[in-house]
Order: structure tokens, then C-alpha cells, then sequence
């Protein structure tokens, strides 16, 4: 994680020969602090090569704020702890390079809107995960451990339904790209919605009665208008809208059998 | 309104708690506002489409009110009109109240109804003037 410091003797210096070609060596950051009554505080902070906005917030919790909460674990990209508000985008922070979205060698980081904040950039996910169960987003077995293995053909069309919606790494950023989340603090949200429709595919699961009325109604897929925020934004270049879509045919299909 | 109770969940200690005829009720909803979509769009093509030929061919405001005064088929079409618009919008604007105005469940419910009600007695008023 020493990415983002400028000390004399980073041994990784020497591998960096575009470090000076930039267009500025420092960046000022206006980082939230506090809870929601907060306020911006700026940094500067020195400018590097391939720098993330994760290492921005890191440098300043090493260098300038010991204070500073925030969330990452995995900065690969896979564990989905380290989304923020960038520039007034829902972004994950440890894969998105800061010359691609600091306009003007500025920077202002958010928490994740539509969630309770609890310090600083962290904020409180309970809300969102909870929405994950109650969308029944678990597998329900139909089988025991003295069953043999269910042969799921890569090509039929469950699987590949399952497939396009399956690499999710619950970041939240679509939850907080959308307004429907935002007018609707019921609305289950992308993310679950997202994650219902890959157990709808499941062809090992027997829980779709359950769950088709679990995400049937305006708490639920019909509160989706397609706007595609979440689409648009999600890291995984994952289409929660057309998840959502797929929720809205299965259930209309589940009404008409008189299944739901 | 039932809730009902998943087992399976409560045991993981998940929020298991939905309503299962509120999730019918709404679905339905959808299907209705897709259906009645659907015969507004092939009752805009066709007004439109005869308002244009009618014009072109001169016809006179007068003479189109007694043309439709003296056909069925004609008075029959714009009340097919009238129920589909008088199902559709007030779906429509009753999603609009409750993420704008807070309106939940029945009290949404009911605020449509009063909406479709009005805009099926101004149609179907209206369709009896010309018509009888
Ligand atoms: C004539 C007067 C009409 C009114 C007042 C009206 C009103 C509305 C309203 C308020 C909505 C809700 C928007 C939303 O949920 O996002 C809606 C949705 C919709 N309307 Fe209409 N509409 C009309 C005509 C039509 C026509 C002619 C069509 C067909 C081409 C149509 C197709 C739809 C569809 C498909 C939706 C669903 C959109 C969604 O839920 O996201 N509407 N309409
Ligand atoms: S497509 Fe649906 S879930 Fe996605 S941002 Fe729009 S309203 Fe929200
Ligand atoms: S669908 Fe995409 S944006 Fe939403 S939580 Fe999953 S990975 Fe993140
Ligand atoms: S730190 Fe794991 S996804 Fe960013």
C-alpha cells in the first residue's frame, strides 16, 4: 500500500519514468469527515503514476490524518468494501485511476449516498444486505449431500441467465446510483434484485415461490423504471436493470399460472 | 393482507416478512399498465391516422361529429380508448405519488381509482355527447 507516498527512497521510484510526465505533482482532495451533519476537509496530496483514488485516501490516513475511516480490503477489485462518492460518482476506489476522473487536479470524496454514514467515508451497509435477504438472495437446496451433483449444462439458457448477473462483489454501487432507492427507502434495489434473479435461474433451487413474492410488487422489481443507472455504473459491468426485467417477466408468468 | 412466514429464512435470522396478496395486487397492476399500453398505442396510431385522412379529404369539424353520430363502431373505439387511458394513467401517476408524495399501499391504491374513475366518467361523457 505504498502506492501512493512520495517519501525519498521508494524503491519503486525508479520504475515509474511517467511520474514525470503528470500533469501536476499534487492533488487537493476534499474528503467528508464526520457523520451526516460532516463537512468537507481539503489535502493535498503528492500526485503518482497509476495512483487509484484508494491510494489518494490511504496516503492521507498514513500521512496527513490517522483519524480517517474508510473501508478496503481486497484492492483487487474482488471484495467490494472500498466503494465511495468520487466526484459525485458512486465508484470503486481501489480500481479507478485518479487520472481518469480528477477534473482539474481536484477531488471530492463521499460516502456512499442512500446508506447511513457512519464516520467519515464509511458508511453503514446493514440496510443494503438486509435487503439481500429479504429478497430471499440464498440458495434453497433441493438436495442432500447423498445426492449426486447437479449437471448444469454451461449452455442452457438458466445457466447463462444465472452467469450474465452472477460476478456481483456487493459493492453497493448500484443501490447508490439509484433514485428509485433514494425516493423509495423500501425499495429493495438493484443489487438484491440483481442477485434474486441468478437463484430464479438456479436450476438447484426451490425457493422461487417464496421468492417471486418476495420481490413481486412496488417494494420490489415493479418499482424499477429501467432507467439504468445502476447499469451504467456498476463496476462489474453487470445489467442489474435487465436482472430486474427478468424478475418482472417470471413473476408476471408466476400471476397468470395463479403461482404467486 | 397475509404475511407470510418462510421457515427457511426465519431460522437464518433473514427479514422474511412479505405480503403476499399486496405483491399480487401490484403485479397485477404492471400487467394492467403494460396491457392498456399496449391498446393505447394501436388507439393513438388509429385516431391519429383517421384524423389525418378526415382532414385531408376536408372534411369539417361539423361533419365529423355527425359521421361519428351516426356510427356504433366509432363511439365503440373511443370508449375502448377511454377505459385503456382510464386503467393506464392513474398506474402511472400512482407510482409518481408514492416516490414523490410518500402515498403508500392502499392509500395509493385509492387515490388511482378515484383518478380512473374521474377520467373514465369525462371520457365516457364526453363519447356520449357525440354519440347520442
Ligand atoms: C394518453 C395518456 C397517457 C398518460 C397520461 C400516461 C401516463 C403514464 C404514467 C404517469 C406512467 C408512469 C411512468 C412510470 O411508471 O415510470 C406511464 C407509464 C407507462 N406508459 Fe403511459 N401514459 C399515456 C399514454 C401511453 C401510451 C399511448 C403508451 C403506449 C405506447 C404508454 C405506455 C406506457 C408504458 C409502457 C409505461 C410503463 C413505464 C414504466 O413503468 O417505467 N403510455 N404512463
Ligand atoms: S434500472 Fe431500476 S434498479 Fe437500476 S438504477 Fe434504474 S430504477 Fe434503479
Ligand atoms: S451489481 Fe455491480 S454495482 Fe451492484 S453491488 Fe453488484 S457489483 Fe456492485
Ligand atoms: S478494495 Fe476490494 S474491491 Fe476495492
Amino acid at each position: 500500500m505504498t502506492a501512493g507516498t512520495a517519501q525519498a527512497g521508494d524503491p519503486h521510484r525508479e520504475r515509474r519514468p511517467e511520474t514525470a510526465q503528470l500533469a501536476s505533482s499534487s492533488i487537493d482532495v476534499d474528503v467528508w469527515r464526520g457523520v451526516a451533519d460532516g463537512r468537507f476537509v481539503r489535502y493535498r496530496v503528492p500526485r503518482e503514476a497509476s495512483q487509484t483514488v484508494l491510494d489518494v485516501v490511504t496516503w492521507i490516513q498514513r500521512n496527513l490524518d490517522p483519524t480517517l475511516a474508510y473501508r478496503y480490503a481486497c484492492r483487487v477489485g474482488m471484495c467490494g468494501s472500498c466503494a465511495m462518492t468520487v466526484n459525485g460518482v458512486a465508484r470503486w476506489t481501489c480500481r479507478t485511476h485518479v487520472d481518469r476522473v480528477a477534473a482539474g487536479a481536484r477531488l471530492e470524496l463521499r460516502p456512499l449516498s442512500n446508506l447511513p454514514v457512519i464516520r467519515d467515508l464509511v458508511c453503514d451497509m446493514r440496510g443494503f444486505f438486509d435487503k439481500w435477504a429479504a429478497a430471499r438472495g440464498r440458495l434453497v437446496p433441493t438436495a442432500t449431500r447423498n445426492d449426486p451433483m447437479a449437471r448444469v449444462l454451461p449452455a442452457s439458457r438458466e445457466r447463462r441467465a444465472a452467469d450474465a448477473a452472477i460476478e456481483c462483489i456487493g459493492c453497493g454501487v448500484c443501490h447508490a446510483s439509484c433514485d428509485i432507492v433514494a425516493w423509495r427507502p423500501d425499495y429493495l434495489g438493484p443489487a438484491a434484485l440483481n442477485r434474486a434473479w441468478t437463484l430464479v435461474n438456479d436450476v438447484r433451487d426451490g425457493g422461487n415461490r417464496a421468492r417471486l413474492a418476495a420481490v413481486a410488487g412496488d417494494a420490489g422489481c415493479h418499482a424499477c423504471h429501467s432507467q439504468a443507472s445502476c447499469t451504467e455504473r456498476c463496476p462489474k459491468h453487470l445489467a442489474p436493470t435487465a436482472s430486474i426485467a427478468g424478475l418482472k417477466r417470471a413473476v408476471s408468468r408466476a400471476l397468470l399460472k395463479g403461482e404467486l | 393482507m397475509s404475511l407470510v412466514r418462510g421457515a427457511a429464512g426465519a431460522a437464518a435470522g433473514q427479514r422474511v416478512d412479505f405480503d403476499r396478496s399486496r405483491a399480487r395486487t401490484d403485479a397485477t397492476l404492471w400487467l394492467l399498465q403494460r396491457a392498456s399500453a399496449f391498446v393505447l398505442a394501436v388507439c393513438v396510431v388509429v385516431h391519429l391516422a383517421t384524423i389525418f385522412y378526415a382532414v385531408r379529404s376536408g372534411l369539417t369539424a361539423a361533419a365529423i361529429v355527425a359521421r361519428i353520430h351516426a356510427s356504433i363502431a366509432w363511439p365503440a373505439f373511443y370508449a375502448v380508448f377511454v377505459v385503456a387511458a382510464a386503467v393506464h394513467a392513474p398506474i402511472g401517476l400512482r407510482a409518481i405519488a408514492a416516490e414523490w408524495m410518500g402515498f403508500q399501499g392502499r392509500r395509493a391504491d385509492l387515490a388511482a381509482v378515484v383518478v380512473g374513475v374521474a377520467l373514465l366518467a369525462l371520457g365516457l361523457r364526453a363519447i356520449w355527447g357525440l354519440a347520442a
